[in-house]
């Protein structure tokens, strides 16, 4: 914890644990001393549970942003055995913020697919923050149809702001890229699981997102646009992204609501970042469930199931206005 | 590229801005792409097509159904579908309100409208989004409308005719579900393709975001109205990432054209013969 990066809405933690280290160090052997001690740490927890049983829509943003949660590498590292990386999308190049590869969840072999962000400035800015360009989509095309060819499974890890707005982004056709992944993955012959691991931005997001079983991190969001573009639009500015946040409705209380989320995964108290072993266990265990449920239906149905699934989603008025109308 | 596109690409965002008034009740209207002042009588009979610079205008939805199907062959699908606000969502106005504002303005309950009719007597589905309601965004009616229409066209074996008008790609008032919608469009496509349906998608200005990068991208034929604004960024946020100014003629059609993204850049005044030969091409 000591090494933890406290965010703004977490000051209290921050001063809880300052007083816990202090006691430590102060190293009072007595009754009372090692009392007061357990009673802080007591209060931490408490205190943790309690900020984060109520984050609102904008202090999750902060926190599926936050600079030490997990992302895709920590995950290949900590949940799978093994990554064979397999670069190119055969027609123009290799996307540094979408990588694909084989990998082994124990014994079962799966196609991995998912946006890397990067830690240190270097990292990041060669994979353009998590932002993919055409050239990504493509890869995962690729990847997804030479899986399918083997019944692989494929297991697709969301975490992107969006897909990169650009010059060689648009010259190279990022719509296109978009919907022609969505497009072949809809009709996929394999089991696909897509997990939102912290930013599901629009369709940088979606591009990889049409899964068999849609999950996210329970501190991640989802969103059709980011909080600050939003703002931008309906707001006039980005100063009011909180408010936006909070309209969007993209954490995981209301995504399984709104029928797009199918399974929340539970992160460790004080989010993913605190406890990444944890978190890598629980997501492990998810995934080896979720893939052996997808493994025990036939391929045709497990395609028309994918349909119908996304076939429901959407709410509108229908019946109601036609009974007014026969009224 | 002709020195036209460059003027009205010069301002692509600006374009966006003026189209969506759309042709005023006036007797005179200034023409968004060489601000000529053209007669309003004068510009309805080529079709909205400025007959100095050959600018494409705005149309509503209605008129590019009558422009592209024979006369009194349209019949209307899913009307009865009718928008509303899971979010609650609220701005600096409530989305119910403004629903029902857009719905008094333009005459539309959403901004699509599907059916079938026909094309120089080939049936046909037709779906057309109109720019002018909520930017042509798609929410869930949008995506329901669209994918009832796909569905049918793939029952019946029908070709399938989508015109996109969008600034406002998925509409961001119905939050997840709008971006949603994407999905389940793109997934009832490839059903249909599966089936073997032809599908010519046509693109108008401007066609942007999760439109661009949903059904819009995804047609056997592409077909780009001169001029028009079609991408996936729109260009302020690219200069705002970038932070540099963007080329003339950047996400024209004819830039599309160029990067081997259209198969054919239409006028107006064409597009119903084009549609016509390509059906009788793909023998459909
Ligand atoms: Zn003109």
């Amino acid at each position: 914890m000591s090494t933890t990066t406290y965010l703004n809405f977490e000051e209290p933690l921050e001063e809880l644990a300052n007083q816990i280290a202090e006691l430590e160090a102060a190293k009072d052997d007595s009754p009372e001393g090692h009392e007061q001690l357990r009673q802080k740490k007591r209060e931490l927890v408490d205190k943790t549970k309690e900020i984060y049983s109520n984050l609102s829509e904008w202090e999750t943003v902060e926190v599926a942003r936050h600079q030490q949660r997990p992302q895709s590498a920590d995950y290949l590292n900590l949940v799978f055995d093994e990554f064979v990386e397999l670069h190119g999308d055969r027609k123009f190049g290799d996307d540094r913020a979408l990588r694909t590869g084989f990998a082994k969840l124990d014994s079962q072999k799966i196609m991995f697919i998912g946006h890397f962000k990067g830690r240190d400035l270097k990292e990041r800015s060669e994979a353009y923050f998590g932002c993919a360009h055409p050239e990504g989509y493509r890869k995962a095309i690729e990847k997804m149809e030479m899986a399918a060819k083997y019944n692989i499974p494929v297991v697709a890890f969301i975490d992107t702001p969006g897909a990169y707005p650009g010059l060689g982004a648009e010259e190279r056709g990022q719509a296109m890229a978009i919907a022609d992944s969505m497009f072949v993955m809809s009709r996929l012959k394999t089991p696909v699981i897509s997990v939102v691991i912290g930013e599901g931005g629009s369709g940088g997001a979606l591009g990889i997102g049409l899964g068999d079983r849609v999950a996210m991190l329970q501190h991640s969001y989802y969103s059709v646009i980011s909080p600050e573009g939003c703002a931008g639009i309906l707001w006039k500015s980005h100063i009011h992204k909180e408010k936006a946040a909070k309209a969007l409705k993209f954490t995981s209380k209301y995504l399984p609501k709104f029928g797009v989320v199918d399974d929340v995964i539970e992160e460790p108290l004080g989010g993913a970042h605190r406890d990444r072993h944890q978190m890598a266990a629980r997501l492990k265990m998810y995934l080896m469930k979720t893939i052996k449920e997808l493994q025990a239906k036939d391929i045709d149905t497990l395609v028309e199931e994918r349909y119908q699934k996304f076939r429901k989603m959407g709410v509108y008025l229908e019946e109601a206005v036609a009974a007014e109308a026969a009224e | 590229m002709s020195s036209l596109s460059q003027e009205s690409s010069s301002t692509p965002e600006t374009n966006v801005k003026r189209a969506k008034r759309g042709v005023p009740e006036g007797l005179w209207q200034r023409c968004p792409g060489c601000q000529a002042v053209i007669f309003r009588k004068q510009a309805e009979e080529l079709l909205g097509v400025c007959p100095e610079c050959g600018y494409h205008w705005y149309i509503s939805a209605k008129q590019r159904i009558e422009q592209v199907l024979d006369e009194g062959t349209f019949e209307e699908w899913d009307a009865e579908i009718m928008p509303t606000d899971p979010l609650e969502f609220k701005d600096k106005k409530p989305y119910a309100e403004r629903l029902k504002a857009e719905q008094k303005r333009t005459g539309l309950n959403d901004a699509a409208l599907t059916g079938t009719g026909m094309i120089r007597a080939r049936r046909v589905v037709i779906c057309v989004t109109d720019s002018a309601f909520i930017m042509g965004s798609m929410g869930s009616v949008v995506g329901e409308r669209l994918t009832r229409a796909i569905e049918r066209a793939t029952k019946q074996n029908l070709a399938l005719i989508v015109i996109s008008g969008s600034g406002g790609g998925a509409r961001m008032h119905e939050g997840i579900l709008s971006l949603m919608q994407m999905a389940k469009v793109t997934a009832a496509l490839a059903k249909y393709d599966e089936a073997g349906g032809l599908f010519i998608s046509v693109l108008t200005n401007p066609t942007m975001g999760g439109v661009a990068a949903s059904f819009a991208s995804l047609g056997d034929l592409i077909f780009a109205e001169p001029q028009a604004l079609i991408g996936f960024a729109g260009p302020r946020t690219i200069k705002a990432t970038i932070g540099i100014e963007l080329p003339e003629g950047f996400q024209t059609s004819e830039f599309l054209l160029e990067h081997g993204f259209v198969d054919r850049i239409v006028s107006r005044d064409k597009l119903k013969s084009e549609i016509a030969r390509s059906i009788d091409y793909c023998g459909k």
